[in-house]
């Protein structure tokens, strides 16, 4: 359609552009891209072993908690938010399940509920400081990282609840842990529960309206208030979602140790943004996936795992893991600065 | 009050208002203001800064509520309780900033907080988007504004020029059966091409029957598409041009205080 009294706009066309549009509509290009490189290289170092199934497969096992949080966490930075307290949440829902089920003698399905539940309370507490105090993420969950953490130690009272006593008396909190071989390849019930959570996510921030308000409250929440999206309620949901998923990353959690332990969430917290960011989740919001989040938690994942192989020191692997960080960051702020 | 009167005419004011008057502690920002948009008219509203446009296009888009004073659309007392309560009795408002969110496509920001979920259980139940409505409806509403030289409608806002987000935004403006469109300062991020298209749009828009308030303040502009001109100071309107029968500087000079205003108002 092109009459003479209509206006027309020009396309801006040409090769830079296009490629920029490109990786504007498909953020997970990049981080898909490292992974293989990663994967050809430490192939290639590494010889046969890396891809043998039992070595992929220890790797799923491997990422499948931090990968659960990194999913939450994905949430959260999306509405241009930031959970410092996802693994204080995982571990103090780990924590109720087994004090619940193992000192309180409630029956085990109750004290799995009852631990999802405490995650899902933790992220309505972060949500509600918020927006209704209007408090800074960063700040609330800064705070409620040190509470939750105080919780835990008072709880649990510094002790860990051994595999055999779940084993006998609440099992089924360990039934994340339970294994499915396929062949050489060892699958989890956890890592099924995870990669089920990532489609259920990829579909509501894909499919749903609620998706695209979680995207447009993160990029622009101003212009969202315009459209009529209630801003805040959005965010309060985003934040008792992020919660409900720590709850069940903490039922991951013991059937990954098997057993309930104080310690078990120390750097998890910036693990899964680590797996977010590099999955080229902008920190700035509105900008990511689902996919990039679990490709980042498998680039992480496999780094470590091929950098050990190797047979090179652990610091190598803190030491990559952080210039992959940078450069993710970097190449996020590099195309918001061309697109402007 | 029973409702703004008919024009010499005969035409009654689509929108209307008649007397707002609105208070921030001691600044007055609207000192009895009145208002009058007639069907299928571009009026521009100009003003110097701080005369109180703002504040009575905030009112009319029910973005602020005034103090006192009636707002009349069709004929009927209207009061808004917030832009989306103005937005289903039919005045849309593109705002300066666009109100878009520059990381969503096309697509999402037409229709952004107004999505269409899919027929039955898929939509009821699993809440799934009606996508393809939603492309087949932005498509159809982008080339009826002549903007089908934006190919992509998947392609994301911030890829867009300042030109296309315009129309794009006007385009969703339109899209959804509105009677009246407020432009604040649509072109005063343009250049002179991309202002050109904005001003052809602003006809089009005008040519399938939609009243249109044109903020800015750019004379040439007004004084090219604006059918009337809406002269703002101190909080009131103190008069109603034809951009025909007076210059570009004595309207400024009316806005500035610098000439008393004209005794007819048109």
């Amino acid at each position: 359609m092109s009459s003479d009294d209509t206006p027309h706009f020009s396309e801006r066309a040409g090769l830079g552009h296009r490629t920029i549009n490109f990786l504007h509509s498909n953020p997970t290009i990049i981080p898909l891209l490292v992974l293989l490189i990663g994967l050809a290289v430490f192939s290639a170092i590494v010889g046969k072993r890396f891809f043998h199934p039992f070595n992929l497969s220890l790797v799923l096992q491997q990422v499948t908690v931090i990968g659960m949080l990194a999913l939450a966490q994905t949430l959260i930075i999306l509405t241009a938010g930031i959970d410092l307290s996802v693994g204080a949440i995982m571990v103090l829902s780990s924590i109720a399940m087994g004090q619940m089920a193992l000192t309180l003698g409630l029956p085990p399905e109750i004290a799995l509920i009852g631990g999802i539940l405490v995650g899902a309370g933790c992220g309505a507490l972060n949500g509600l400081l918020i927006t209704w105090l209007r408090l800074p993420p960063f700040i609330v969950t800064l705070g409620t990282w040190s509470i939750f953490n105080a919780i835990v130690q008072f709880w649990s009272g510094g002790q860990t609840i051994r595999q055999q006593e779940i084993q006998a008396d609440a099992a089924i909190l360990q039934w994340t842990g339970t294994a499915m071989q396929f062949g050489a390849w060892r699958l989890t019930i956890g890592s099924v529960l995870m990669l089920g959570l990532a489609a259920f996510l990829w579909y509501m921030l894909n499919r749903t309206a609620y998706g695209r308000h979680v995207y447009a409250v993160g990029n622009d929440p101003e212009a969202a208030r315009l459209s009529g999206i209630r801003t805040r309620r959005v965010l309060f949901s985003a934040y008792l979602l992020a919660g409900l998923i720590c709850g069940l990353a903490g039922w991951v959690l013991i059937g990954r140790i098997g057993a309930v332990s104080p310690l078990g969430g120390g750097s998890a917290n910036l693990d899964s943004i680590t797996a977010v960011v590099i999955g080229g989740t902008s920190l700035f919001g509105g900008r990511g996936s689902i996919l990039g989040t679990l490709i980042g938690a498998l680039i992480v994942g496999f780094f470590r795992n091929g950098l050990a192989l190797a047979g090179l020191d652990v610091l190598w692997q803190e030491f990559s893991i952080g210039c992959l960080i940078i450069m993710a960051v970097g190449f996020d702020q590099w195309l918001r600065r061309i697109s402007n | 009050m029973s409702g703004p009167a008919p024009d010499a005419a005969g035409r009654l004011p689509i929108l209307a208002a008649r007397d707002l008057r609105k208070a921030y502690g001691r600044v007055v920002a609207m000192d009895g203001a009145d208002f009058d948009l007639y069907p299928g008219e571009i009026l521009g509203v100009i003003g110097d800064n701080g005369a109180g446009k703002s504040s009575m296009i905030a009112a009319l888009a029910g973005a602020v509520r005034p103090d006192s004073g009636e707002i009349w659309l069709n004929g009927q007392e209207v009061r808004f309780a917030n832009p989306m309560d103005a937005r289903a009795k039919g005045i849309e408002t593109v705002f300066q900033t666009l109100a878009m969110a520059p990381a969503l496509t096309i697509v999402d920001n037409l229709f952004l907080g107004r999505e269409y979920r899919k027929p039955g259980l898929r939509g009821r139940m699993f809440r799934a988007l009606d996508r393809g409505r939603m492309r087949a409806e932005a498509r159809r509403h982008l080339s009826e504004l002549g903007l089908a030289t934006i190919q992509n409608i998947d392609q994301v806002v911030e890829t867009l020029s300042g030109g296309q987000r315009q129309g794009v935004a006007v385009a969703r403006a339109c899209a959804f059966g509105s009677r009246v469109i407020i432009l604040d300062e649509p072109t005063a991020a343009l250049g002179v091409k991309e202002s050109r298209k904005v001003l052809d749009l602003i006809l089009d828009v005008r040519r399938r029957g939609i009243s249109v308030v044109l903020i800015s303040h750019n004379m040439p502009h007004v004084f090219e598409i604006a059918d009337r001109v809406h002269i703002h100071r101190l909080g009131r309107r103190i008069a109603q041009v034809s951009p025909a029968q007076i210059s570009m500087s004595d309207a400024v000079a009316i806005m500035t205080g610098a000439m008393a205003p004209p005794q007819v108002s048109i």
